[in-house]
């Protein structure tokens, strides 16, 4: 069996706030093409994992790489386009704008035109239109097509996120990071999630990593999960072995697991 | 895409309306109202400018009169002719590079928002890294910085002493030609995919950043654009009334903009051009509680300061009870003109819902 | 261009009162925005008010009906805000408002006098009426803006700035006016440092106010710090500012602790207007304006929301403005925009001031 290639590599990530060591000497990589997870108790850093990832933090110290390029220190905007997208714990959208402009500005990345061509006539029309389709094959895929120029903020819960992952799609990533996609969704809705993941990772070729609570979710769709608890990671493997580890029941599962055991 | 042409022609009739009002206006008004209609288009210049920094990219800028000051001394200082200016500059000799320097008026125009615009671009580096209150905070200390500069600088700019007898070229044509540039520029940047990232910022910077926008570069394309027009705006102010000094450009100018751009509601360039012609119009007529009033054989005298008394009021009343101004975030549209003349009630009836809809978040 | 010992010393006393005066009035802003995150741009005019309020009563003879009916308006200002609205009203308040109308109608109806009192007696006038003035501010300007946009209440509090300016303009003419000094106030200390020079003839001129000004604020202060460390209502101030929402749950009565801030603030900011109009004799409706970003900016550079680093940041101001001009005099027509150069270069070199905390966006 071949060794798959790796997607995203941290190496021995640290963070600290102050005294607080927020992450732990983490490692872990993510290999192309697969859905993992990052499960751990509240507080144990799996936000800050992400937002070391995205950039918006520097390790203290440690590595993160991405397709083999050290991205370590690499400002939100650059990470993004090296091909990594994410989304918020708690939503965050453009709410005035409409879920359309949403979307488009995800997809500004793709433009090359200067600034000013908007202000000559006809002469940006062509890329602009270009943005424009692409926003709406984006919304029509992800069953948003209907709500393109509703206002992002009034928008149902659950369409939300969906637009939310919709905007994160835009920039055309390969890799993208979901920070709890089921969080405040009923048992039918979460088991919809799963499918879309499922079906959003194979449509546009992405690797995918998602913290989430719901265990259900995670062990449904992810490959391989490393447990997180005080940013250190307690445990890893597949659902299986997550399911079995005597660390892993104590430390984070406890009863709630025994009812979906 | 057919009624999309069909609402550019619309336009265009609308600006040829616009200047077909001008041409009765020139051959009818008397001097004042025509001076009363110029002030009306230097302030939208300014309040759309504004608004295009503070309403659309979310940057609380207090430093448009900076702007517009060295629009306006840029300008002056090259449209003046060297004997205007050797006779002007009497405390201090005007420096030799500009005692002959001289360009049309249009063109200094345009020099002078460019000046106003890259002082923004060397104000913006550091300053836009600051959010919110201190942003605001820092650009009123800019603005303040330019001014105390410009009281000082006298071989430049005359000093604290001014500039007067500027040959007043800002007519109605030019004032109104330049709004019709401002409003063009601004909402084809803002109706483009510029525009939503602009807006994309104000709502909620680290989401932009996620995205992929350079949020710095486009605060900082956003910030320059409007001190182009800031400084336009200033321009057009020297030429207008035809005198200019430092005490002109304090904070109580950028106020009054700011009051035009909050009135008329942020995030709305049709806000801003109703609200620059509500009070300018309000501030001129205002000035009547500062006369004094005959009433037969009373007098009542005027009180001066009244007229800013007043308009402050009306300032606090519009941030307290309408917080989101005249118009709130809506723009005029040919669509939304058809719906109104179809059927006034509903229109209104859905606007006043929408609007609730949007304070309640 | 090198000081001598002689002009150093002058030029200490007097960076010490200005940096003092600006110190105080900075206090107002950081408490404030350490509470609400909020720039009280109206800061800067309640310290013009308290300037006119000692000239009025002292110099420009206030009517006496007027000076008593102003005492009792802010007496009652005071009382509905910090009355315990569970215990019924005390006898002394209506005993003190009636007296108050009592003699306002009094010196009205019955016999018009002008009322001159002595320099104490008005100071403690001013004081109360301005304090009375900064919570009424908070009422109306601030109060009904407090679950809104944070830019809002900033709108909201220029709007007030200026229309206190322009009510100033009207009330008090916009005619600067020419403060008198007590006699006792204008004579300069004349002190022999010949010890330190070894020059027999080198005296240095201190006018008293440049002594007055730094004691009188070191009293303030130290009065301030002790109902902020070591009275209940201090607590709830400090708690408000580290979280407004708990501290409400702790059902401690928000407003009303905003509303003491207020006071004590516009009581400082007060206090620094009087000895401001004492030490610089002349005053007008703007005279706020500049003192007052001055004193915002010192609270900046200070660390917003700690009040010693606000009178730290206005001594700092004051020794960077009077020395500057002193040691470079071709720069001193840039004097003012010295406190604008030192807010960005703060800004960006730590943009939480000397003492203020680190806080960091949750993203």
């Amino acid at each position: 069996m071949n060794q798959p290639t790796t997607s995203l590599e941290l190496v021995n990530a640290t963070r600290r706030f102050g005294g607080i060591v927020a992450v732990n000497d983490l490692s872990f990589k993510v290999p192309q093409g697969t859905i993992c997870g990052l499960i751990g108790p509240n507080g144990a850093g799996k936000t800050t994992v992400f937002n070391l990832i995205s950039g918006f933090y520097t390790p203290t110290s440690g590595k993160i790489l991405f397709e083999g390029e050290d991205i370590t220190g690499n400002p939100p905007h650059i990470v993004c386009r090296k091909g990594i997208a994410r989304t918020f714990q708690n939503i965050r959208l453009f709410s005035s704008a409409s879920s359309l402009q949403n979307v488009m500005v995800g997809a500004h990345l793709r433009q090359k035109n200067p600034w000013w061509f908007p202000i000559v006539p006809f002469l940006a029309d062509k890329e602009e239109k270009m943005v424009h389709d692409r926003a709406h094959t984006l919304l029509e895929r992800l069953g948003l097509a209907d709500v393109a120029n509703a206002p992002a903020g009034s928008l149902p819960y659950g369409a939300q996120r969906r637009l939310e992952i919709a905007r994160a799609l835009a920039t055309n990533p390969r890799f993208l990071l979901l920070d709890e996609p089921a969080a405040g969704m009923n048992p039918h809705e979460s088991s919809d999630l799963m499918e879309f993941i499922k079906n959003i990772r194979a449509d546009f070729d992405l690797t995918i990593l998602l913290i989430e609570h719901d265990m259900k979710v995670v062990m449904g769709i992810c490959s391989h999960i490393w447990v997180v608890e005080y940013g250190q990671c307690i445990a890893e493997g597949d659902a299986d072995a997550i399911r079995n580890n005597p660390k892993v029941i104590e430390a984070y599962l406890g009863e709630e697991y025994l009812q979906y055991a | 895409m057919n009624n999309s042409a069909m609402h550019r022609a619309y336009t265009l009739c609308a600006v040829v309306l616009l200047f077909a009002i001008l041409f009765y206006a020139e051959n009818n008004l008397d001097t004042y109202s025509i001076q009363i209609l110029n002030l009306v288009a230097i302030n939208a210049i300014l309040a759309v400018s504004l608004n295009l920094i503070y309403g659309f990219t979310g940057m609380f800028s207090l430093g448009h009169a900076g702007f517009m000051a060295i629009g306006a001394y840029v300008c002056t200082v090259l449209i003046l002719t060297p004997e205007q200016k050797e006779s002007m500059w009497i405390l201090e000799a005007i420096h030799p590079w500009l005692a002959n320097l001289s360009l049309p008026f249009l063109l200094a125009v345009v020099v002078g928002g460019i000046a106003a615009s890259l002082v923004g671009l060397i104000i913006a580096i550091p300053v836009l890294r600051l959010g919110g209150d201190y942003l605001g905070i820092a650009t009123l200390g800019f603005a303040e910085i330019i001014r105390v500069v410009i009281t000082n600088a006298a071989p430049f700019t005359n000093g604290s002493l001014g500039i007067k007898g500027i040959p007043q070229y800002a007519n109605l044509w030019c004032n109104y030609g330049w709004l019709v540039v401002t409003v063009y520029v601004i909402v084809r940047l803002l109706r483009s995919n510029v525009g939503n990232v602009f807006k994309a910022i104000r709502d909620d910077e680290i989401a932009a950043r996620t995205m992929g926008v350079n949020t710095f570069y486009y605060r900082v394309l956003s910030f320059c654009v409007g001190a182009f027009f800031a400084g336009v705006g200033g321009a057009l102010t020297a030429a207008l009334i035809s005198t200019i000094d430092p005490k002109m450009f304090t904070f109580m100018l950028t106020f009054n903009i700011l009051m035009i751009v909050v009135a008329g509601g942020l995030g709305s360039i049709t806000g801003s051009i109703v609200g620059s012609i509500i009070i300018t119009f309000m501030l001129e007529w205002l000035r009547i509680v500062e006369n004094p009033i005959s009433l037969g054989d009373f007098e009542i005298p005027g009180i001066p300061g009244m007229r800013m008394v007043i308009f402050s009021v009306m300032l606090m009343c519009i941030i307290l009870f309408r917080r989101e101004g005249l118009l709130g975030m809506r723009e005029f549209s040919w669509d939304a003109l058809a719906r109104f003349v179809k059927n006034p009630v509903r229109f209104f009836s859905r606007a006043s819902r929408s609007t609730s809809g949007a304070s309640g978040k | 261009m090198m000081l001598t010992p002689e002009l150093f010393i002058q030029h200490f006393f007097n960076a010490l009162a200005l940096g003092s005066l600006y110190g105080l009035i900075a206090i107002g802003y950081t408490m404030v925005y350490g509470i609400l995150r909020l720039i009280n741009f109206a800061h800067g005019d309640i310290f013009m008010l308290g300037a006119y309020f000692v000239f009025f009563s002292t110099i420009a003879f206030m009517p006496a009906w007027l000076a008593a009916l102003l005492v009792a308006i802010a007496l009652l200002i005071m009382f509905t805000t910090f009355r315990d609205k569970s215990k019924a009203t005390p006898a002394w308040y209506w005993g003190a408002q009636a007296l108050l109308l009592g003699l306002a109608g009094y010196y009205g109806f019955i016999s018009p006098v002008e009322f001159q009192p002595p320099w104490v007696l008005a100071v403690f006038f001013a004081i109360a009426v301005t304090s009375a003035c900064g919570i009424v501010v908070d009422r109306v300007a601030y109060q009904p803006l407090r679950d809104a946009p944070r830019i809002s209440a900033l709108i909201s509090a220029i709007g007030i700035s200026f229309l206190i300016e322009n009510l100033g303009v009207v009330v008090f003419s916009g005619l600067p006016r020419a403060v008198r000094q007590p006699d006792m106030l204008v004579k300069p200390i004349i002190a022999n440092i010949s010890a330190i020079t070894g020059n027999a003839d080198s005296v240095v001129r201190i006018s008293p106010m440049a002594l007055i000004v730094p004691s009188v604020s070191l009293l303030l202060v130290s009065g301030l710090l002790w109902i902020i460390y070591r009275t209940k209502p201090g607590l709830a101030m400090r708690s408000i500012s580290k979280d407004i929402e708990t501290t409400r749950l702790m059902g401690v009565s928000v407003n009303k602790v905003i509303a003491l801030t207020f006071a004590l603030g516009s009581a400082l900011a007060a206090a620094s207007g009087i000895m401001w109009a004492l030490r610089y004799p002349q005053i007008h409706p703007y005279m706020g304006v500049l003192p007052g970003f001055k004193a915002f900016i010192a609270a900046v550079f200070g660390g917003i929301g700690s009040i010693h680093g606000a009178m730290l940041g206005g001594l700092i101001l004051g020794f960077i403005e009077v020395f500057i001009t002193a040691t470079f005099p071709a720069l001193s027509g840039y004097r003012d925009a010295f406190a604008f150069v030192l807010l960005i270069v703060i800004l960006l070199w730590k943009p939480t001031g000397i003492m203020g905390a680190r806080t960091e966006e949750k993203i």
